[in-house]
């Protein structure tokens, strides 16, 4: 890769924006001016400061109110925001980003370089374990001038573009959080960002409104005056509210699948399962080596082969979601469509557990295993359930655990469990997002690593080889490679890529426009008189 | 005894709800030969109707037989009632009659002991028990007997603050019989029957509690249950009605059921408050 290609595809990525803005034209919708977007958000987040708290309901919000150095299109080339192009020298190992020059925080101050250095360098470095692990391999990170930012990496990292979402790495005024502590500095009640919108107010438990922010950097945007997130914690409300219309839009958990069906029949709402191409969760068995016949790869592909895919999908998760393939999801880059998992055949599965000499007692049962259930809500519950009948069919019994979030959390990561459920994001690219789950020097007692304690030393290298290849072809050999002796081995018993259902009013416009979703700026989206 | 059925029988009510009960514990007897195989099987497609594919009151959304579910989930709501009543009972009648037959500081001290009790919401209570303990039949038991013992501790010092002055337990002391035997032997056979009464109530709410637990997702997520039936129904009552009205008419029912039979067995074993309430009427 040289620098001219990279300025190429940083130009070319500018043509999804036009061509969206083309489109909206072509259909005869010109975006007005105004209006109140009233949504909601579930469960209440603890604080709206993006590092300090990353769960879901928070990455929802403040993406509205914080932005960072790019953005994603659907298949995930990155798309300027604050960084308006972008140079990358021919070794892979120096970025040079050229920020937008008129871009201002909330509080008026204007965002420089500086902010950037000390968003990466230091914010973002010190509270988010994700963020650290790819940032430590920065050896200069530096303001050239106020509107240029220089990054050199120790050596190179292909899917370093990446990082730069508003949910991964956003940018924080340094003037506020500068030799604070990043915790518990009063701002993060009232978060200052460089976003479309700004906080303006949080009544606890009921609703937190963001105000249109004048001094937004693009100009003329964003369309809208303010958006609400209402907090509704009960499903069946927020499907009500949606459906009467005091709520024009909802996202990620807030409809339950089996509500989807008969809202997608509804004429005035859309239902738009794209937007989570850079996430690209995917779910699975969690399984813990350390327990009994579970340390055999023979005992989990038997257990993968007992289970009906396609049934999770159609039948709980009522169509909106795809049949896992193995541990890399297909909107995630380095997918590779011709490695596949061993199909289900409950018979070949039962056959399988006898020559792995899994034999089985007077009663039929082969193993009894404990199941921790997920506490995400009924559609976790029903998948547990669903889960223990497929395992009895080849005589292993799962005898149901059930504990709150906290406790899933804790136990998932002192590594107290045999099985359970669990799903990560991929964040695009394996390196960031499929190889902490199962390379050795990442078994640790913290949840969302490899908690379950698989370790093979050829899986190792062929991750950390595609972690240090800089070119694309030679990682995705690499990733392909490494894939198949996972679906071989399932150390996890991969179940379903998840999407979530955006359901919105269709006087709604640009909801969905990048393989973000609802995690960008919303600076673009109207409502249509 | 021919006597209290006599006086029983009167309560037309109380025998109609002899008869559910009596039909809710054969259904939960027979069970295992009604619907062999466990209620958690995947019997048919899921959401059908009642009446198709010979789903008697439907499937629910993994495609179980709602029919079995109720019929299995009978069983562990019977189990649950009886045995928390009994464990309730235990505490109950124990500290009620320490009260009662002493008096004095220790009637002082167990019926503050038992007002602290009773000023927590008692459903509230339950909920944190079983959330502590995590989920579990015995949990869910041990939960249910601690937040309904304060009534039988109340009621039972009551009957025993009466008893005990009377002739024959006075007798009984002149006799020289330690207290246990006075108290096992003489005054609680005489104060048997409001607390069968209460009891027989006591089973009801506790079917309630625990459906009211299962409901919020804090049954044993290994039986099936009343409660789990209505709360995995509740979500999708507008595609599949049928998942939560029939075992919601299971409940109903039964509750109803020992209701009335608590109301015949006070006629019965109060025939004097039972004609003043026949003439009344």
């Amino acid at each position: 890769m040289n620098i001219t290609r990279r300025g190429l595809m940083a130009a070319a990525s500018t043509a999804p924006l036009l061509m969206r803005a083309s489109d909206a034209l072509a259909q005869g919708i010109t975006p007005r001016r105004g209006g109140i977007l009233t949504t909601v958000l579930n469960p209440e987040p603890p604080v709206l400061q993006m590092g300090v708290n990353n769960q879901g309901p928070t990455l929802v919000a403040a993406s509205k109110i914080f932005e960072s150095l790019l953005t994603y299109s659907p298949t995930l080339e990155p798309i300027p925001m604050l960084a308006k192009s972008w140079t990358i020298s021919e070794d892979g190992r120096e970025y040079v980003f050229k920020l937008q020059e008129n871009v201002k925080f909330h509080d008026g101050q204007p965002m420089t370089a500086d902010d950037v250095v000390f968003s990466i360098m230091k914010f973002h470095m010190e509270l988010a374990p994700r963020a650290r692990t790819v940032f430590q391999n920065i050896d200069v990170c530096e303001a050239a001038d106020p509107h240029t930012l220089r990054i050199t990496l120790k050596k190179p990292f292909q899917p370093f573009l990446l990082m730069f979402d508003a949910t991964a790495c956003c940018i924080v005024p340094k003037h506020i959080f500068d030799g604070t502590d990043f915790r518990t500095n009063p701002v993060n009640a009232r978060p200052i960002g460089t976003g479309p919108f700004k906080f303006t107010e949080w009544q606890r438990g009921n609703f937190i409104r963001l105000d249109r922010f004048d001094g937004y950097w693009k100009p003329n945007r964003p369309y809208l005056d303010a958006i609400i997130y209402r907090i509704v914690p009960d499903s069946q409300s927020r499907r009500l509210a949606l459906e009467t219309g005091q709520v024009l839009l909802t996202q990620a958990n807030d409809i339950e699948p089996f509500d989807v069906p008969q809202l997608r029949a509804r004429p005035n709402l859309t239902v738009e399962t794209k937007g989570w191409e850079y996430m690209s969760p995917l779910s699975w068995m969690e399984i813990n080596h350390r327990v009994g016949p579970l340390g055999d790869p023979r005992v989990r592909k038997a257990m993968s082969m007992a289970i009906d895919r396609n049934f999770i999908v159609n039948r709980l998760w009522f169509g909106v979601g795809k049949a896992a393939t193995g541990p890399i999801s297909s909107t995630t880059r380095f997918y590779d469509p011709n490695v596949k998992l061993a199909p289900f055949d409950v018979r070949a599965a039962n056959q399988l557990l006898d020559a792995a000499g899994l034999k089985p007692n007077a009663q039929g049962v082969r193993a009894t295993l404990k199941h921790l259930m997920l506490p995400y809500g009924e559609i976790w519950t029903r998948l547990s359930e669903y889960l223990r009948q497929s395992m009895r069919q080849i005589g292993i019994q799962l005898e149901m655990e059930s504990t709150d979030a906290g406790g899933w959390s804790r136990r998932i990561g002192a590594w107290e469990y045999e099985t359970s459920i669990n799903f990560l994001y991929q964040l695009g690219d394996p390196t960031l997002g499929v190889e902490r789950s199962y390379v050795s020097n990442n078994i640790q007692k913290v949840t969302f690593t490899n908690t379950g304690g698989y370790a093979n030393p050829k899986v190792d290298e062929l991750f950390f080889a595609a972690r240090d290849a800089a070119d694309a072809p030679t990682r995705q050999r690499h990733f392909t490679e490494v894939t198949k002796i996972l679906v071989e081995e399932v150390p996890q018993i991969w179940l379903m890529e998840l999407t979530f259902p955006t359901i919105y009013d269709k006087k709604l416009h640009n909801v969905i426009t990048t393989g973000t979703g609802v995690h960008t700026g919303f600076d673009d989206m109207f409502l249509a008189s | 005894m021919r006597d209290f059925w006599r006086r029983f029988r009167r309560n037309k009510g109380a025998v109609v709800g002899l008869l559910i009960l009596v039909l809710v514990i054969l259904l939960a007897a027979t069970a295992p030969w009604l619907f062999p195989g466990s209620p958690w099987d995947m019997a048919a497609a899921p959401f059908m109707p009642p009446g198709e594919m010979d789903m008697l009151l439907g499937s629910d959304s993994l495609g179980r037989d709602v029919a079995a579910g109720i019929a299995h989930g009978a069983r562990i709501s019977l189990l649950v009632g009886a045995v928390s009543t009994v464990a309730a009972l235990c505490i109950g009648v124990s500290l009620g009659a320490i009260a009662g037959y002493l008096g004095g500081v220790a009637d002082d001290a167990v019926m503050r002991f038992t007002e602290f009790f009773q000023t927590i919401p008692s459903f509230v209570l339950a909920i944190l028990l079983v959330a502590i303990f995590t989920p579990s039949i015995i949990s869910v038991v041990f939960a249910i007997a601690i937040v309904s013992w304060p009534p039988v501790a109340r009621v039972v010092r009551a009957e025993f603050l009466s008893l005990r002055s009377r002739e024959f337990v006075q007798a009984a002391e002149v006799l020289g019989k330690t207290r246990l035997a006075i108290v096992l032997g003489d005054i609680l056979p005489n104060a048997l029957s409001p607390i069968i009464v209460l009891s027989s109530l006591m089973v009801a709410s506790a079917i309630l509690l625990e459906s009211a637990l299962s409901f919020l997702g804090l049954g044993d997520p290994n039986l099936m249950t009343w409660g789990f039936l209505i709360g995995a129904g509740r979500s999708v009552i507008r595609l599949a009605w049928w998942m939560s009205v029939f075992p919601g008419l299971a409940i109903f029912l039964t509750v109803l059921a020992l209701n009335l039979v608590g109301e015949g067995l006070s006629d019965a074993l109060n025939p004097r408050l039972a004609r003043q309430r026949g003439g009344a009427a």
